[in-house]
């Protein structure tokens, strides 16, 4: 029997009456219907023990550092909603593909684990062609910040939980509910190193949503939201543009100049701009555009 | 809150258990979501499956309890909660303050938080058992009022809910923020 196993049946034990909310699920929903459960390092504090390993804000001399640093943002207009993010995934100490992440990773953790500390805090850029735009499906879009492998994983599992939904029930789920399996399932391994922080944004009967979701466990539905570490940029220039009434042109260029303003001031974002715009009839890809091209579009207008 | 930004303005903190029972919140996001509706649904069972609701002291006890059996748990809860409500047995409002060690305390106001620091001394000096709706609005602007003066962090929008006999109303917060001294 493994240490989840034994665990499950404590917790199943330890539980007095449990109520279902029909809607969302509960927790207790989540564990039974995750068929793919992690199995937790076989020591008393599993939590303890993945934060031990994993950096997630490039402050330790962990064995994992996590790739990050991103400005993702969304707002609600007249129209609809417009998702825009950029492109960059830097990390703590590695650059170029995927291969070469692994093979300078297998021997530093392998072969000496110390020899990893040398090439500590430069900051690189592993790529500048990233997609942080998740389409879970026709009406849904995920936006990544935070952990890369995190938030793909996760949302494409929420992608696939909603199939089903949409399956079982003969209608699409709705963004309320789509947002509350991301966070349900999130919440559920909180405290273990997980690193995300994710917009759900879609379309649904009630029109158009917006839940901020991340591994913290908070779900907060809202209008506007920046995400990441150029969130802070891309917000003031959101917060002085943005008018509910705007035209959709005039939204999608708000969009452009929050991401294009983050990427100018945050190290970590850079690459394209992508744009979504989220509609009745579903979500339409806008474009993906040069941040470096952008910034001789915008020159003028700024008086550095 | 989120590190030093604010994601949203009005997000409501408060959970209504029965018609005259609510509880605010305060805490770590996740589990205060989660254990709240966990509380909420089975207060809204207990009252589908006995045909009556639980009182505003057995709602505090109960989730107290909850809270309690989730201490000595591997991760457990970090909520702090204020349950309030109106008896409508023996008439008369109560409210409980629970902090994250699940330990309870019946008083007649209570606050969490950094906001405790400042509250508390201002409801010591202006409180007493026979205020009227509109003095206790005032003095809950006073509080207020004080955050305002010295707190580092400004608030622009508050949560404000009566509960009293005829059950729960909501005071606007524009309409509330009209009282303060110090705006």
């Amino acid at each position: 029997m493994s240490i989840n196993k034994i665990l499950a049946h404590i917790d199943n034990n330890s539980q007095g009456f449990t109520a279902v909310d029909e809607e969302y699920g509960n927790n207790d929903m989540v564990k039974k219907t995750l068929d793919k459960d992690f199995d937790f390092a076989p020591v008393l504090q599993p939590s303890g023990f993945a934060t031990k390993y994993i950096d997630v804000k490039s402050q330790k001399d962990s064995i994992i550092k996590l790739a990050h640093g991103t400005t993702t943002l969304s707002f609600k207009f007249k129209n609809g909603i417009i998702v825009a993010t950029d492109s960059r995934a830097t990390s703590g100490n590695v650059i170029g593909t995927c291969q070469i992440f692994l093979t300078i990773f297998k021997r530093s953790v392998v072969a000496n684990p110390s020899r990893h500390t040398n090439i500590k805090n430069t900051h690189k850029i592993a790529s500048q062609t990233v997609k942080k735009v998740i389409e879970i499906n026709p009406y849904l879009l995920g936006t990544m910040a935070g952990g890369a492998a995190d938030c793909s994983y996760w949302e494409r599992e929420l992608g696939r939980r909603c199939r089903l939904h949409e399956l079982a029930n003969k209608e699409r789920i709705s963004v309320a509910a789509a947002s509350k399996l991301l966070s349900n399932m999130v919440y559920y391994y909180k405290g273990m190193g997980l690193s995300m922080g994710t917009m759900v944004c879609g379309w649904d009967k009630k029109g158009p949503a917006i839940y901020y979701v991340d591994s913290e466990g908070q779900r907060v539905k809202g209008d506007l939201f920046a995400v990441g570490s150029g969130g802070t940029f891309a917000y003031s220039v959101l917060d002085t543009g943005y008018k509910y009434d705007l035209e959709t042109a005039d939204a999608i260029e708000l969009g452009r100049r929050a991401i294009f303003q983050a990427t100018y001031r945050d190290a970590f974002s850079g690459g394209y701009v992508r744009l979504y715009h989220i509609k009745e009839d579903g979500w339409e890809f806008i474009g993906l555009e040069d941040v470096g091209e952008l910034y001789y579009k915008y020159k003028d207008q700024m008086h550095l | 809150m989120n590190s030093i930004m604010t994601i949203k303005h009005d997000a409501d903190k408060t959970y209504n258990l029965t018609k005259n029972v609510v509880m605010s919140t305060s805490g770590e996001p996740g589990d205060v979501t989660n254990f709240c509706e966990y509380i909420l649904g089975n207060v809204k069972l207990y009252g589908i499956r006995n045909y009556h609701d639980l009182t505003v002291d057995a709602c505090a006890k109960y989730t107290r309890r909850e809270l309690a059996m989730s201490l000595r748990s591997r991760d457990a809860y970090q909520v702090n909660l204020l349950v309030g409500g109106f008896n409508a047995n023996t008439q008369k409002p109560a409210l409980y303050c629970i902090d994250y060690l699940a330990s309870i305390a019946n008083i007649p106001f209570a606050a969490h938080g950094y906001c405790s620091y400042f509250s508390y001394s201002v409801l010591d000096r202006i409180y007493h058992p026979n205020m009227t709706v509109e003095e206790a609005l005032n003095a809950l602007a006073a509080c207020i009022s004080e955050l305002n003066t010295r707190f580092i962090i400004k608030h622009t929008s508050y949560t404000i809910k009566i509960i009293d006999a005829s059950g729960i109303s909501d005071v606007s917060s524009d309409d509330f923020l009209k009282r303060l001294t110090v705006q």
